[in-house]
């Protein structure tokens, strides 16, 4: 094999690893794609810093809340209020009722998203449950709070959005944590 | 000493056995291994296609469980496009680049020999995955996630190992033929002086380059989800299903026009030989497959008009898509233009050729059609979609491997095939696959789903004569294994030339070929 041929083999073998690599790296484009263009209706999970409430009237809003529970999330999960009318510009508060109905004491993660998509960069929320993990001994129950505002830049076009939450388990993720917990509880008792 | 005198001698031929196969570095024996492996590959998957239309003869459950009917959906469109097209096309490659460029073999033989041997493997992993439990992979040709990760079925594992074995080869052979069309063409052949099925191949080897390393990356990032935990698709985790359509897109897109480039130039150079003329506009037929190989990169996303995309996106995929259509037309033109006025011969290679022409172009139309945003959304997932890339690809990519069978055959093995029993093989393909494939565009626009084994009422006359297309179509494909095993056997022989008029080295020596062709390289003024 005369140079010339090493030479682009090298190089195509560069480009094949390169490829290889490239692939990878569209995942991180592609949810830095997302956010800048607020598209796919993701959020951030975390408080955006606490927005003055406009002295201007905004306009009317009808906000749905739905829940989903992930594969086999065996909690109860469902919006306190399924629909609330809210005004542009001012803060709201809905809560969601969960129950882990086990016997064991699991942790759970809900991630929300919002339809239309474009509405997404119009939401700001000063807390959400969605921002932290919960965790719930057997039986418990407790109502999680979510506090959001739409901001009066919010498209004309829509009049009705869709807040969804899906929880799911990741009791596996913090399964060291709790044994040590239990544990503790144990001994004290 | 005169055992070592033998020894050294330099002309030998063909090793004797098995070993001549298994061991070959030849480009001739692995180019004969590759076209036979897609041929057996055509055959099986052609099976599976049988018991897709067997199943649809008539509405309601018949002969499958739907399970299996999955299964039979999903590997008879993996076995298709990476068994039959891709191999048998890296086989016309192995066969027929060395020959028109004037090298002695490929660059590298030893990786060539690698790149056919692991693929027996590959699909016998995949084909493997029926006989385990909870059945092959079901999950369609395009695996998309969760559908292929959280829903799989446990098979799912090996076949991503099979996906990565059959990338390596498909990028080995890529790596082997730029190599050699950059490294070894004969002094003089400058490369706007190639032959176009030598361009067309150089321009699909970038192509699997740039993209088959991607699709290892897709199923690597499938793996990983199954297996340790990450969450690349898993909403749960903060990942997202939809990535896992652009990432398989940005690959699949390019390996529709890895399955069409090489057609393209086979298409020239035999509707060049039939019409006894010069092609008409060479340099543009070049410039028109770099266009479409860069085109390719920046429309993926046409195959998921309906996955919620921001109107702007809709709207650039949708402009990239038809852009498309203009080095494409001018293809098609040039063919046209080709054969206007020409003194043509409708020998079989001829026919073939020019069913490919019109048959792809009507596949070409109706990718217009689906490539129109709001219409998609009508179109998207129903039997119009089946009979778009039908048209493509049966009698596109697949016809054009029979023309170039037909045109070389006599090259490879020095045996005239019989031409009456070409001719009616061809006309028994060309009436089957539009029986087959044209009433699929009705009921696709009437509204049939794909990839469902029952259907509403109203569907059953079309698909009732689709199934006997089809089954015309592949009873006829038994004619051509007879055909090329008959042709293979024995008959007229074949002149060095073969065809009269017809240009290119590969012409020039005898046929069959001498097992080492330009060992010292010809002059190409």
């Amino acid at each position: 094999m005369n140079q010339g041929a090493k030479n682009t083999l090298k190089y195509l073998a560069l480009a094949v690893i390169g490829m290889f690599f490239f692939s990878f790296a569209l995942v991180p484009l592609y949810n830095v794609f997302c956010e800048i263009t607020g598209l796919n209706g993701k959020i951030e999970l975390s408080p955006t810093k606490f927005v003055q409430e406009e002295p201007i009237q905004g306009r009317a809003l009808k906000v749905q809340f739905v829940s989903h529970n992930n594969e086999q999330m065996p909690w109860s999960f469902s919006p306190s209020a399924e629909v609330i009318n809210i005004t542009t510009g001012k803060y709201y508060k809905a809560t969601y009722f969960v129950k882990n109905n086990t016997d064991k004491v699991m942790v759970g993660q809900a991630i929300p998203s919002v339809a239309p998509s474009n509405a997404a960069a119009h939401l700001k929320k000063l807390e959400c449950f969605c921002f932290e993990q919960q965790r719930l001994l057997p039986g418990e129950e407790a109502y999680l709070p979510v506090k959001l505002l739409f901001d009066n830049e919010l498209p004309e076009s829509i009049n009705n959005v869709v807040l969804s939450y899906t929880i799911f388990d990741v009791t596996d993720t913090y399964e060291d944590e709790i044994v040590q917990n239990t544990h503790s509880m144990n001994t004290k008792s | 000493m005169s055992a070592v005198v033998e020894s050294h001698d330099h002309h030998h031929g063909p090793a004797k056995g098995i070993s001549r196969w298994l061991f070959t570095t030849n480009h001739k024996d692995i180019g004969t291994l590759y076209l036979w492996f897609s041929f057996a590959m055509f055959l099986i998957g052609g099976a599976m296609a049988m018991v897709i239309r067997a199943e649809l003869f008539q509405p309601g459950m018949q002969i499958v469980e739907p399970e299996f009917y999955n299964q039979m959906l999903t590997l008879h469109g993996l076995i298709m496009v990476f068994g039959a097209v891709m191999p048998a096309f890296v086989g016309l490659a192995n066969w027929l680049v060395p020959m028109m460029v004037g090298a002695p073999d490929m660059a590298l033989p030893r990786m060539n020999n690698l790149s056919f041997w692991i693929l027996p493997f590959a699909f016998g992993v995949m084909l493997s995955s029926l006989f385990m439990e909870g059945g092959a992979p079901n999950f369609g040709w395009t695996f998309y996630a969760p559908l292929s990760t959280t829903y799989a079925p446990p098979s799912v594992t090996f076949f991503i190992f099979s996906v990565h074995i059959l990338g390596a080869s498909s990028i080995m052979g890529a790596i082997n033929v730029i190599v050699t069309i950059m490294n070894m063409r004969a002094p003089g052949m400058t490369l706007m002086k190639m032959p176009l099925f030598v361009w067309s191949w150089l321009i699909t080897a970038y192509l699997l380059i740039a993209v088959m390393p991607v699709l290892a990356g897709a199923v690597t990032m499938m793996l990983m989800d199954i297996h340790f935990g990450t969450s690349f698709f898993n909403a749960a985790g903060g990942g997202d299903p939809v990535l896992f359509q652009h990432i398989f897109w940005f690959f699949g897109h390019p390996e529709v026009y890895i399955m069409i480039l090489p057609a393209f130039g086979i298409a020239s150079h035999i509707i060049s030989t039939f019409s006894r003329k010069k092609l008409f506009g060479y340099t543009s037929m070049v410039w028109a497959m770099v266009s479409i190989a860069i085109l390719s990169f920046v429309v993926w996303a046409h195959h998921m008009f309906t996955v919620g995309m921001p109107l702007a996106a809709e709207l650039f995929f949708m402009w990239a898509t038809m852009l498309i259509a203009v080095p494409t037309g001018v293809k098609v033109f040039n063919w046209v233009a080709t054969m206007f006025r020409g003194s043509i011969t409708y020998e079989t290679p001829m026919l073939f050729a020019i069913c490919f022409v019109v048959l792809f172009t009507i596949g070409g139309f109706s990718g217009l059609m689906l490539a129109i945003t709001p219409a998609d959304f009508q179109y998207h997932d129903t039997y119009f979609v089946v009979a778009h890339f039908h048209y493509v690809l049966v009698p596109g990519s697949v016809f054009s491997i029979m023309a170039a069978v037909y045109y070389w055959l006599p090259k490879w093995c020095g045996n005239m095939y019989d031409e009456r029993l070409g001719r009616l093989h061809f006309w028994l393909s060309f009436i089957g696959v539009n029986v087959t494939f044209f009433p699929q565009h009705f009921i696709g626009l009437a509204g049939m789903p794909r990839r469902i084994p029952d259907y509403a009422l109203q569907f059953a006359d079309w698909n009732m004569i689709s199934t006997a297309g089809a089954f015309l179509f592949g009873a006829s494909q038994i004619l051509f294994l007879f055909i090329v095993v008959k042709t293979v056997m024995g008959g007229k022989k074949a002149t060095p030339e073969v065809w009269e008029g017809a240009q290119g080295l590969e012409w020039t020596v005898d046929s069959p070929p001498p097992y080492h062709t330009f060992s010292t390289p010809p002059l190409v003024k």
